[in-house]
């Protein structure tokens, strides 16, 4: 159970390899030792963010595997995680994603259906499958890791941009359909964060760390709030992204 | 009939769903038992547990106030039979005029008796009469594992005093004989005296608590280095028919507490506001022993004047801290204050009391020695680390903490604090083998599951 003060007892993470998911389970683990599991596809990847979890202060940290694709296995990987953790799941993490790259998924190949499928269709089925379980359970919380490049897509990252606004669309909207059931979903919309995803990326304006995305999460549950942004000041930025003239707009390099 | 239903504990802090249903008698009450789900029943009455105590998400709550006659009064005995969903409110309008009043009076009325068993529940008279299960002489228990029971001290003294402060954790309490008080008015005759620091606080209870049924003090957390637990000390006793001036006498049992006031529609609480209500209240006691007569409702339950004063901490809601220290640990006590005015840590209402000795209960709250309870917003900064931090300084002062008010524990100190938790998880086992028993706070403090 998630105490008055945000500390949780079990922690899930689909996308566990990620280093922003990493993080967030090593936050949130620490206070009450929380067991942890990680669910994911790359075994290497995974062995190495559990253990810095551990190191972090987690309870028992377990592996399994989790594909986003493989929609029709989400339910019992969700199942599979809450017998591990003993019983209840007090927070499921949605970290996995695929970033692409623009310039070539533009011009042909699977690349581009298959980021739509992970971070789209992947987030819709593994939230849903997180919702149902966690309103048999009457409480919980889904933590949904989204980006600011959903909130007005852009010409340079627009395939990664517009799979982050329907997936932030989607849980807006599942936040709203949860009211009254016990369950919270939190939204997170880092920046341009360092990690291993964005790797030889040039990093933009207001960059961010996967620990600091860690910390605004870890907030944002104890406080209830709906929406972080990561770091609080894109919210500004993008209120007035928002408003630019589209002619402006397209030219804003990636 | 059940709905389901988000419930919350008086913090207003994690709130969970449930079913939510309303057995109207006997019957109804060993049904829903017996058709328990896998997430199990937790009993719940008027929702005065700050935490999460009387909430089960995914499970069932029976709301147990609609179980609510009061079944026999022996006016010679000075006892009375009630069903547990009885508030002590009711209890107190019904019987004052008889000349009876509930034996503990907690700081609010807005307390039903099966709650009151279950979270042990003491007030300002805990030095001299203990806690609210020591004066149950009877109560029927309804188990899982054994069905309905009767409960007495002597008869079952271990599943009785499991059940007295077990937290709700080993059936439902169907109803209770409770022995009562005896009273000529209801006013209460209180010395109120100011004291400077902590040092003469503590020296006032505990140099005077003996001559007085009832003694609190109101410490003012924000006063920091040599003002340091300055606090109100008020000390009373019930008023005999002769205190009262001749033309009160007629009336003299009547008991109408005023009307609650509304609640603000925002949340006014916050640190600037606290501090200035702190100063205020130290202020409005004037200096010295003043002898004065109140109404019982002002001096047992001030927070009852205000309806839903939780929601003044607005929507992030708030969370008590009560532990108790024993004697002997008077310096960690000072630490532990000296931190939060130190921290400028607000508390609208910080309250020090002495206690007398504890009872048989292994999840009793209540032991010799100083307890002190604060408010605090959930939304202050650094909050969970700061009470982490406290846990363990009252775990190795031999201390605990008190789980009716509990929303946030280290789970890992929980036996250390209550070392006879062992002994109660035997007894529970006995009644209740298959846990059906289950609550948020069960699944927050694993030892208790």
């Amino acid at each position: 159970m998630k105490d008055a003060l945000g500390a949780v007892n079990s922690v899930l993470v689909l996308g566990g390899s990620s280093d922003i998911g990493a993080a967030i389970a090593a936050k949130l683990a620490a206070p009450r030792s929380a067991q942890v599991v990680l669910a994911g596809r790359d075994v290497k990847n995974l062995a190495r963010a559990a253990e810095s979890v551990s190191r972090a202060g987690a309870g028992r940290v377990e592996t399994l595997h989790f594909d986003a694709l493989e929609t029709a296995s989400h339910d019992d990987v969700l199942a599979a995680a809450a017998a591990i953790a003993g019983g209840d799941l007090d927070v499921v993490v949605i970290a996995f994603g695929v970033l692409g790259d623009q310039i070539v998924d533009e011009a042909g190949g699977e690349g581009a259906v298959r980021l739509a499928m992970t971070n789209y269709v992947g987030a819709v089925s593994a939230g849903l499958a997180a919702a149902r379980l966690l309103r048999r359970q009457g409480h919980g919380c889904i933590v949904a890791l989204s980006s600011v490049a959903g909130e007005r897509v852009r010409r340079a990252n627009f395939i990664y941009g517009s799979s982050k606004a329907g997936m932030d669309g989607f849980f807006q909207g599942l936040a709203d359909s949860l009211e009254g059931t016990g369950v919270d979903v939190l939204i997170v919309r880092p920046g341009f964060v360092r990690t291993r995803m964005t790797e030889g990326r040039p990093p933009a304006p207001f960059a961010t760390t996967a620990e600091e995305v860690a910390s605004a999460a870890a907030r944002g549950l104890q406080s209830g709030r709906p929406v972080v942004w990561v770091p609080p000041t894109l919210r500004l930025v993008f209120l007035v992204f928002r408003h630019l003239p589209r002619a402006l707009w397209r030219r804003v390099p990636g | 009939v059940s709905t389901v239903e988000l419930l919350a504990g008086w913090g207003r802090t994690s709130p969970s769903a449930a079913r939510v249903s309303k057995p109207n008698d006997a019957h109804e009450v060993e049904e829903l038992l017996s058709n328990a789900g896998p997430r199990g029943v937790i009993g719940r009455g008027l929702g005065r547990s700050y935490g999460d105590a009387a909430q089960n998400a995914g499970g069932e709550v029976a709301l147990m106030t609609g179980l609510d006659g009061i079944r026999a009064v022996d006016l010679e005995g000075a006892t009375v039979t009630v069903d547990a969903g009885v508030s002590l409110d009711r209890l107190m309008k019904t019987l004052a005029p008889l000349g009876l009043w509930p034996p503990v009076s907690p700081g609010t009325r807005q307390v039903s008796v099966g709650g009151a068993i279950a979270s042990d529940v003491h007030g300002k008279g805990h030095h001299r009469d203990g806690t609210f299960g020591s004066h149950v002489l009877s109560m029927e228990l309804v188990t899982p594992g054994k069905g309905p029971m009767i409960l007495t001290p002597d008869g079952t003294p271990e599943e009785f005093w499991a059940t007295a402060g077990g937290m709700g954790l080993t059936g439902l309490v169907r109803a209770a004989t409770l022995k009562m008080l005896r009273i000529q008015t209801t006013k209460i005759r209180v010395d109120s005296v100011r004291t400077p620091d902590l040092e003469s606080t503590m020296a006032v209870m505990s140099e005077r608590d003996r001559f007085y049924r009832y003694s609190v003090a109101w410490i003012d957390c924000l006063a920091r280095g040599s003002s340091l637990g300055r606090s109100i000390v008020e000390l009373g006793d019930h008023a005999e028919v002769d205190e009262i001036p001749a033309g009160a006498r007629p009336g003299a049992l009547v008991f109408r507490p005023p009307r609650p006031l509304p609640s603000p529609p925002w949340a006014p609480l916050n640190r600037w506001t606290i501090a200035a209500f702190n100063e205020l209240w130290y202020r409005k006691a004037r200096l010295g022993a003043k002898r004065h007569l109140v109404p019982a409702s002002s001096f047992f339950h001030p927070l009852d004047g205000v309806v839903d004063w939780n929601r003044m901490y607005g929507r992030q809601g708030f969370v008590q801290y009560q532990f108790v220290l024993p004697d002997g640990e008077e310096k960690t006590l000072r630490r532990i204050i000296e931190e939060l005015a130190g921290r400028r840590c607000a508390s609208f209402l910080a309250v020090l009391k002495r206690f007398g000795e504890a009872n048989p209960g292994p999840l009793s709250f209540p032991r010799t020695g100083w307890t002190l309870a604060l408010d605090l917003p959930a939304s202050t900064d650094g909050l969970g680390t700061l009470l982490d931090g406290m846990d363990s300084v009252v775990a190795s002062g031999g201390g605990r903490v008190y789980l009716a008010k509990d929303s946030r524990l280290r789970p890992d100190l929980l036996e250390s604090m209550y070392p006879e938790l062992p002994r109660w998880r035997e007894v529970r086992d006995r009644l209740d083998p298959d846990r059906v028993m289950c609550s948020d706070l069960a699944r927050r403090l694993p030892a208790l599951s």
